[in-house]
């Protein structure tokens, strides 16, 4: 089997459970934001929860190769403040636009069309933000565990914990 | 069942759960395929995608573009995964009979109205900026979200955290408006 096969066939299963979760709605994703639907959340953390275990586990078996992106602080601050901006007017995050419009949400097709643009507009920018903004302070391809000086083990331990708080709350108010 | 939901779905836990173990399936996968793991991602599609649809126009324009050229303008494993996350998510839909034609969705029409142009241009402008964003992260809500975070980088958590600050503080300003 390619890779191409493997990728599509990986991301027919994606589709499927990202629908099957309910989280391809714009509804859902700006109801998240408004702490009113928790749906989006709810799902995110329970994949993060059982992958975090998985991936450790997996890589101290030799299996697989932890990939960190590197923690460029202008970067992933301000790009992410800007993601966060436009996905509260676009209701969407890239993949669950995709999603969205296959089950019928045809208004998701304005959004991934001004994503294209987005994205060649950021490449025309790349070369000026490469000298500004992405240079300000580069932390490399860090883990939260080496940074701290602790056992995977332990950090997985606190997210869990905080999911759990965070599930409970979300449930409590029946959100 | 325990994995339902009341009107319809799955129960979010559950298939958040099964999405866990997805990308644990397909770190082992990809990495015994392509001999290099890969991890679950959608934005940087959006870069070749629009790559793609460039050199249509502007050839030359693209071979020259820095950023081109470091993420490559071809159809990859991520490319196929998010063509496929059109696929599953049209399977799920149909056999779910959860189709279903939405040209504004509903919060949108309690705030600006039941006009489609002005979704459009929202919905537009909206991916934009997203999408400048994400790519100057290095990032979306798969790539840093759940991919980053699985793994415990410390760009995935920052890039989570500030995706929701970002996005809280404009759902808040939309919400004033409206009322």
């Amino acid at each position: 089997m390619n890779e191409l096969v493997l990728g599509l066939v990986t991301g027919c299963l994606f589709g499927f459970l990202l629908q099957k979760g309910g989280v391809l709605r714009f509804d859902r994703q700006v109801g998240a934001l408004l702490f009113r639907d928790m749906t989006i959340i709810k799902f995110m953390f329970s994949a993060i929860l059982v992958g975090s275990v998985g991936l450790q586990l997996l890589s101290e078996a030799g299996l697989i190769a932890l990939s960190h992106k590197p923690m460029n602080a202008g970067g992933v601050v301000v790009g992410g403040l800007l993601f966060g901006v436009g996905w509260a007017f676009a209701g969407f995050c890239p993949g669950t636009a995709v999603g969205a419009l296959a089950e019928g949400r045809w208004h998701a097709l304005f959004v991934i069309v001004g994503m294209l643009v987005g994205a060649a507009l950021f490449a025309e920018a790349y070369p000026f933000l490469k000298e500004t903004v992405l240079a300000w302070k580069d932390f490399g391809r860090i883990a939260l565990p080496q940074t701290l000086g602790v056992s995977p083990w332990h950090c997985i331990a606190v997210l869990w914990g905080f999911a759990a708080v965070c599930f409970v709350w979300c449930e409590f108010k029946g959100v | 069942m325990f994995w339902q939901r009341k009107g319809g779905g799955w129960n979010p836990y559950f298939a958040g759960a099964l999405t866990g173990l997805l990308a644990l399936g397909s770190a082992v996968a990809t990495t015994k395929v392509m001999g290099k793991t890969a991890y679950l991602g959608a934005s940087t599609t959006f870069v070749r995608a629009a790559g793609l649809v460039e050199r249509q126009f502007l050839p030359e324009r693209v071979e020259k573009n820095a950023y081109f050229q470091k993420e490559k303008v071809k159809v990859d494993w991520q490319f196929m995964l998010v063509c496929g996350i059109f696929v599953g998510a049209l399977i799920g839909a149909l056999t779910g009979r959860d189709f279903d034609l939405e040209g504004v969705p509903p919060l949108w029409r309690e705030r600006f109205g039941p006009r489609v142009w002005k979704r459009a241009v929202g919905g537009f402008a909206g991916g934009v900026v997203a999408m400048f964003g994400a790519r100057l992260a290095d990032g979306c809500p798969s790539g840093h979200g759940l991919s980053g975070a699985m793994q415990l980088s410390v760009s995935g958590l920052v890039a989570m955290v500030c995706f929701f600050a970002g996005g809280v503080f404009v759902a808040k300003y939309l919400d004033r408006v409206r009322r």
